[in-house]
């Protein structure tokens, strides 16, 4: 009974201190608002807003230090079901899903669905397969399970090797996110903003481990779906008159496709223009690869010829008495751009036919799932539509630094509300990027396209100086008036500039920012800490030294912590490649290396340690060689299997993984009877009966 | 220790009705994706049903069978008396 009062007392009080905390976070935001009434520079309103958020976390960092194990490792085990709720909310939504979402479903309409059904839909399997089996063994990782469960080192060591495969290539994409914000709204240098942002992931995971990193990660979850509500709220209200975007975007929904049908019309003049624009792109693309067929024919010989037309045509110009300064820059640049051998120009000119095919294409429909020329076009998206969300899924239930959340609650009973909870957050920003993506097309659809170029908005003008990614616009047949197929808008713009496209003030933009801070700083305290208590905790304690002192594995753990970041923070500074894939990459190897041994685990008592081995390295095995054989990166770019992607190469890697285990298992000999009862006591919640 | 029927008879419960909320969770997420194409037609509150279903409405029946799940195994737990003290 004293342990229920506890809890219960425990739960007041974290109630009292997050909405005190909550009520201090809008007071904080009213007054950078009066401030900026008052006139005070953006730049100094964006550094006010980062600093208090990064110094907050810090706080609750110093106040949650331990030395305690428990406490380090799983925050104690009494995190009340909705507190863990929320924090696994945080821990899972990234700067992928804060920043990107919207983004994606922005360029790809239903086809980027597979995110929002792979990233939710997937806690029915947490809820359903793993979490209260977990919860019931409690232990501090993942890797524990794999070692109690199928005996021994090895499978514990393949679990180390998987945990920290995904959990690295995840946390790179992260950092990456914090460097893109910080540098983008401080003005710093990306790779200074990525060890500036590293800072503030430290001092919360390091001092006081799974607890720090749990308190924390609530006051983030609330940073950031505040700061992704208002703009959405917004904007709603602005095109709708109606205050909940979900209710109300079905109807904008509608608006954007009889928009869409317009400009995809010749017959009508916003039509035509667009056909206009196209077929310029189309010489475009035809001149580049006239270019490209000539260079394949003539080679090196060729490539010269065409260097000393432009010189040519450059010394002419400056040959005549009243050259055009412009046009002469104009010929010296286009010569000293000129490829300098056969590769570069192929690679040069493949790059401009391909960026102007893409602007041929008439404007794909928002809604229509698996838009396509033919059937087979069709098909192939289905199924890779299909075996994304599948990937997303099984990732998202077999990813380490989710599945440790699980360890924090007090009870079996408390981790499946707990899951209830989690789901019930990440829900809330899911089902509200859809919203987005749709509320901004209908702002740049109706209102950027069509208006005229000298009167653009300001906001296309501040971002296309940041990024030409991002945002570019030029007038391509010189008409004066801004078509669709004029306009290159990247992804991660969407929700950064909606504040702006919505004409909100600078305020929120800085709350904007803060919360993808929170998000992405969320994510990487979680992700570091299972890298390192997957060395610390798996590799030195239970199979290097077991008799070690507390202490020194606390201190081993936050050594780790270090290397770790640092190595983590360099890799994100050399850029390496495309974040979603990055992402994506980290799912489908969590889903083929862990799902089946976890799963099967729990609900097939005959599976063994024989069984374990083989479905996790070959599970995790295919997954590898399949994204190692067809992902451009590593340049062997063999044909894909049944046409599907690189980023679901899970879709091999799990089966693989299950027949592994079974075929295993069934050729050798059933595990002993220590471990089948301990199947046994982790599926009922109490088996030694209530007195 | 030993199990006693009543714990086998338990698990059989948790089985069936973690069964029948993975096919729910698999038509709502797989079969209706794989006929989108085909439902598109059909129109709610402005949305297309496959969008509709793609953007919010799976997303609600994956929260229902997670409330669910805990609401109905924690009454299994208390009816055969497989719960923990401590609540």
């Amino acid at each position: 009974m004293a342990a229920t009062q506890s809890n219960a007392q425990f739960f007041s009080q974290l109630k009292r201190y997050y909405t005190f905390y909550t009520g201090g976070f809008i007071a904080f935001v009213i007054f950078v608002a009066i401030l900026e009434q008052m006139g005070v520079p953006n730049k100094v309103l964006g550094y006010m807003f980062l600093g208090a958020t990064i110094l907050l976390y810090a706080g609750i960092g110093i106040m949650s230090k331990t030395a305690d194990v428990s406490e380090y490792y799983v925050a104690g085990r009494r995190v009340p079901a909705l507190f863990n709720g929320m924090a696994t909310g945080a821990d899972w939504m990234s700067a992928a899903s804060f920043i990107g979402m919207a983004g994606t479903l922005y360029l790809s309409g239903y086809d980027g669905l597979a995110f929002v059904l792979g990233w939710t839909g997937g806690y029915c399997l947490v809820a359903l397969l793993l979490a209260p089996y977990l919860r019931k063994f409690g232990q501090f990782t993942i890797p524990d399970f794999l070692g109690a469960r199928y005996g021994g080192n090895i499978p514990r060591s393949i679990g180390v090797f998987a945990a920290i495969l995904c959990s690295f290539t995840y946390v790179i994409a992260q950092i990456y996110g914090v460097g893109l914000i910080t540098s983008r709204f401080t003005g710093l240098e990306f790779s200074v903003g990525v060890f500036v942002g590293l800072g503030g992931i430290l001092v919360c995971s390091f001092l006081g481990g799974m607890r720090a990193v749990t308190w924390t990660q609530v006051a983030q979850y609330i940073i950031l779906i505040v700061a992704y509500m208002i703009p959405v709220v917004w904007l709603s209200v602005k095109h709708t008159g109606n205050p909940v975007p979900q209710v109300a975007y079905g109807y904008v929904l509608e608006k954007v496709t009889a928009r869409e049908k317009v400009l995809n019309d010749p017959t009508t003049p916003d039509g035509a223009r667009e056909a206009e624009v196209r077929a310029i792109f189309k010489q475009r693309q035809e001149a580049s690869e006239a270019k490209l067929a000539a260079l394949a024919a003539g080679g090196d010989a060729y490539l010269a010829e065409e260097k000393a037309k432009l010189a040519k045509d450059a010394a002419d110009l400056k040959a005549k008495p009243e050259a055009d300064p412009k046009a002469v820059a104009a010929a010296d640049k286009a010569l000293a751009d000129f490829p300098a051998d056969a590769a570069a120009a192929k690679a040069a000119w493949k790059k401009a036919a391909d960026g102007a095919k893409a602007k041929t294409a008439p404007i794909a429909s928002h809604a229509e799932p698996f838009a396509g020329k033919d059937d087979a076009a069709r098909d192939k998206k289905r199924k890779n539509f299909l075996a994304l969300v599948l990937c997303l899924m099984v990732g998202t239930a077999a990813l380490p630094h989710i599945l440790m959340r699980y360890y924090t609650t007090p009870s079996v009973s408390e981790a499946r509300k707990s899951v209830f909870w989690s789901l019930f957050f990440i829900f809330l920003l899911y089902f509200t990027a859809p919203a987005l993506a749709v509320l901004a097309k209908f702002d740049i659809y109706t209102l950027l396209v069509g208006s005229s170029f000298s009167e653009l908005p300001s906001w296309v003008s501040a971002w296309a100086s940041v990024d030409k990614t991002l945002m570019s616009i030029t007038d391509i047949n010189k008409d004066g008036i801004v078509q669709l197929a004029e306009i290159t808008i990247g992804g991660d713009l969407i929700v950064l500039a909606t504040p702006e496209i919505a004409g909100l003030p600078y305020v929120i933009t800085g709350l904007v920012a803060a919360g993808g801070l929170a998000a992405a700083l969320s994510t990487a305290d979680g992700l570091l800490l299972t890298i390192a208590n997957a060395l610390s905790h798996d590799v030195y304690y239970k199979m290097i030294d077991p008799h070690a002192p507390t202490t020194r594995r606390l201190a081993i753990s936050k050594g780790l912590l270090l290397v770790v970041a640092l190595l983590a923070a360099y890799v994100t500074s050399l850029k390496p490649g495309d974040i979603l894939f990055l992402v994506g990459a980290a799912f489908s190897l969590a889903a083929s290396a862990f799902f089946p041994a976890l799963a099967l685990g729990v609900f097939w008592k005959r599976a063994n340690k024989m069984g374990a081995i083989l479905g996790m390295v070959g599970g995790l095995g295919t997954c590898m060689y399949y994204m190692y054989i067809t992902y451009p990166f590593f340049g062997v770019n063999a044909p894909l299997w049944w046409d599907i992607n690189p980023i679901s190469a899970g879709i091999f890697g799990m089966p693989v993984g299950f027949a592994g285990v079974i075929i295993g298992s069934l050729l050798t000999a059933a595990p002993s009877k220590e471990i089948q009862e301990l199947v046994d006591h982790v599926r009922y919640p109490n088996l030694e009966g209530n007195a | 220790m030993q199990l006693t029927e009543k714990h086998k008879q338990y698990w059989q419960k948790n089985l069936r009705l973690t069964g029948t909320l993975l096919a729910i969770w698999f038509v709502v997420t797989f079969v209706i994706g794989w006929f989108a194409r085909d439902l598109q037609s059909i129109k709610i509150l402005g949305f297309p049903f496959s969008f509709y279903m793609g953007a919010q409405g799976s997303l609600i029946i994956y929260v229902l069978i997670i409330w669910y799940y805990a609401r109905a195994m924690g009454k299994l737990d208390r009816e055969y008396d497989v719960h923990e003290g401590d609540e």
